[in-house]
């Protein structure tokens, strides 16, 4: 009989902890710092994310490792998951360093928190039981209501995080009435005991009934249509950044989230959740898209957009195959590069006389700050999925693992989405290319902000040539989802 | 005889009222309290799970629940109280900046 718990265990959650720590230090930091003089907290917050993706790769094994009798699992698919939090994060960081500044708010308190939301992510993407992937999610949900709503004086930003607030409490009590339903019929909380238990039950009503809570309240965390009401509105109403880490980190654990319990925990019922993600997926497609055409906020059609993009992805989930979720996999890491970067465009535009993020503040962009509206070219083609762009690669592979799943029509409901999202991508490019200078100040680049832009702009272009090793990890990530792993201890 | 089948019903009762305050109800303070009347549920399902199947998991596991529900209250009545001093209501159709 294995221990509990033992140093190994504790090894293999080195990531988690190095975070931990780094959230600890600058939790102390802030205090001790003077509110005008917090901008280097940024760059430890910075040194926190750098250290904790340099400790995934280091406990990295060939086989996956179950932690602490397998309440977690340190596998290649948690690896891969982490990597695009930690990336997410990273970007996120550089993105606020200057927009903090701007809009009076504290460095310190708010790098806390984005490291805490990080932190719980993690811990989604690597839970294998029930009860430790509803304390990461709340880890992350808690700090992302605070973030949503830390400029206090802007009521925008109140609004977002009342929203957010009520609606992401309101979709945990209907996710955790699921939960325990699910525990109830199987007595366990663990994914895979889960799984034997709901296998030799078969399907019953309770089972059931559990399924459509548990996708009903993960469908409000991914904002997928019809629980999408709160995305749009918070996305317009919280600080820039956040919206970004929101419609990329927050998006990505819980995807992870909806992975591990569907097709670790249920595989046996996927007869029934294939239906019901399908009809999702088809609904949130389709009414993301149609409702960005008519928006005049940037962020707001970027919200809208990122609800169709969740539509695209459960297309992955559906075919349930490895190469579906391996697809999922890669879809992730490109969507990160484009999302990230379109919304680095909106933050530049956040000037101390202009909010700018309305569509037309984007306007004559290309001649006041040429690099920015070249990227932000590339980032609008690349989430249309125009080749040579990375999104184009990551949708062919979505739709090709759909096609390849006999999910014919799937792949080409999601080819017509992307058509229509053109429009109103292109509709970007036509204010930037076509229409007068906005209003306001000029919009000057930073030195964080540059790098942010060349990295996903980087990321967007190289991905979209050469993606073969980028495939083949999220291949062997894909392989790893479902596999029983070595127990720590005995390493 | 007090059995599990009963413990449900009230858990789906208790859940029932909490989605339906929360559908219904405009003040934020009162939707806040319907949500923990849902959580609330969970953790009567949970307890009552675990006695039946003489399982120690789901006590554990309504303690994690009790423990995050007082988080959250306590950020949302913080977010509330913000919401509050610039608005000076705690109606939700007075949330009218972004379309609800």
């Amino acid at each position: 009989m294995p221990a509990w718990f033992s140093l190994n265990d504790l090894y293999y959650l080195l990531p988690e902890l190095v975070l931990a720590s780094g959230v600890l230090v600058l939790l102390v930091a802030t205090a001790l710092t003077p509110k005008r003089r917090q901008g280097w907290l940024s760059w430890l917050a910075l040194g926190a994310l750098a250290a904790s993706a340099a400790a995934v790769l280091a406990v990295a094994r060939p086989v996956p490792v179950d932690v602490a009798r397998g309440l977690i699992s340190v596998d290649a698919f948690a690896a891969f998951f982490k990597g695009i939090v930690l990336l997410a994060a990273a970007l996120t960081v550089l993105l606020s360093v200057r927009y903090l500044d701007t809009e009076g708010a504290r460095h310190g308190s708010y790098m806390f928190l984005v490291l805490c939301a990080t932190l719980g992510m993690m811990f989604m993407a690597s839970g294998t039981d029930l009860v430790v992937i509803f304390v990461g999610l709340e880890t992350m949900a808690i700090a992302f209501y605070i973030l949503a709503g830390l400029l206090k004086p802007d009521r925008r930003s109140n609004e977002a995080a009342v929203k957010y607030f009520l609606l992401g409490a309101f979709s945990l009590g209907i996710l955790l009435y699921g939960i325990s339903i699910l525990y109830g019929m199987s007595g366990t909380t663990n994914l895979r005991a889960l799984a034997e238990a709901v296998a030799a039950r078969g399907r019953d009503p309770w089972l059931m009934l559990a399924l459509i809570l548990v996708a009903a309240g993960i469908g409000f965390k991914i904002a997928a249509v019809p629980f999408h009401m709160w995305a749009p509105d918070v996305y317009e109403g919280a600080p820039t950044p956040i919206t970004a880490f929101l419609s990329v980190g927050s998006k990505a654990a819980s995807f992870a989230m909806l992975l591990r319990i569907f097709l670790e925990g249920l595989p046996s019922l996927s007869g029934d959740w294939t239906i019901l993600f399908y009809v999702l997926a088809v609904v949130t497609m389709t009414v993301g898209n149609i409702a960005a055409l008519t928006q005049s906020n940037t962020k707001r059609m970027l919200a809208y957009s990122s609800i169709a993009h969740a539509g695209y992805l459960l297309i992955g989930v559906i075919a349930g195959t490895t190469r579906g979720v391996a697809a999922m996999l890669i879809y992730f890491v490109i969507y990160a590069f484009m999302q990230m970067g379109a919304f680095a465009v909106v933050v530049l535009l956040r000037r101390a006389d202009v909010i700018g993020d309305e569509l037309k503040d984007l306007g004559g962009l290309l001649a006041r700050q040429p690099f920015a509206a070249v990227a932000m070219l590339v980032f609008m083609l690349s989430l249309g999925g125009i080749p040579p762009t990375a999104g184009f690669m990551g949708k062919f592979w979505l739709f090709s693992a759909a096609i390849d799943a006999n999910y014919v029509w799937l792949a080409v409901i999601g080819v017509l989405n992307s058509a229509v999202s053109l429009y109103y991508y292109l509709r970007v490019v036509v204010f930037m290319f076509m229409k007068h200078e906005a209003a306001g100040s000029q919009p000057a680049l930073s030195p964080a902000l540059t790098t942010a832009l060349v990295v996903t702009l980087a990321g967007t272009l190289v991905l979209g040539v050469y993606p073969r090793p980028l495939f083949e990890l999220a291949e062997l990530s894909a392989r790893a989802l479902g596999v029983v792993g070595v127990s720590a201890t005995v390493f | 005889m007090i059995t599990a089948t009963h413990y449900l019903l009230l858990s789906v009762g208790l859940f029932s009222l909490g989605v339906i305050g929360v559908l219904t109800r405009r003040n934020i303070i009162i939707i806040l309290m319907s949500i923990e009347l849902m959580l609330n549920a969970v953790n009567i399902n949970l307890v009552a799970f675990s006695h039946e199947l003489q399982n120690v998991v789901g006590q554990a596991f309504a303690v994690f629940v009790i423990v995050i529900a007082a988080a959250e209250a306590a950020v949302g009545l913080g977010i509330i109280l913000a919401f509050y001093r610039n608005k000076e209501t705690v109606n939700i159709d007075e949330m009218n900046l972004l379309r609800w």
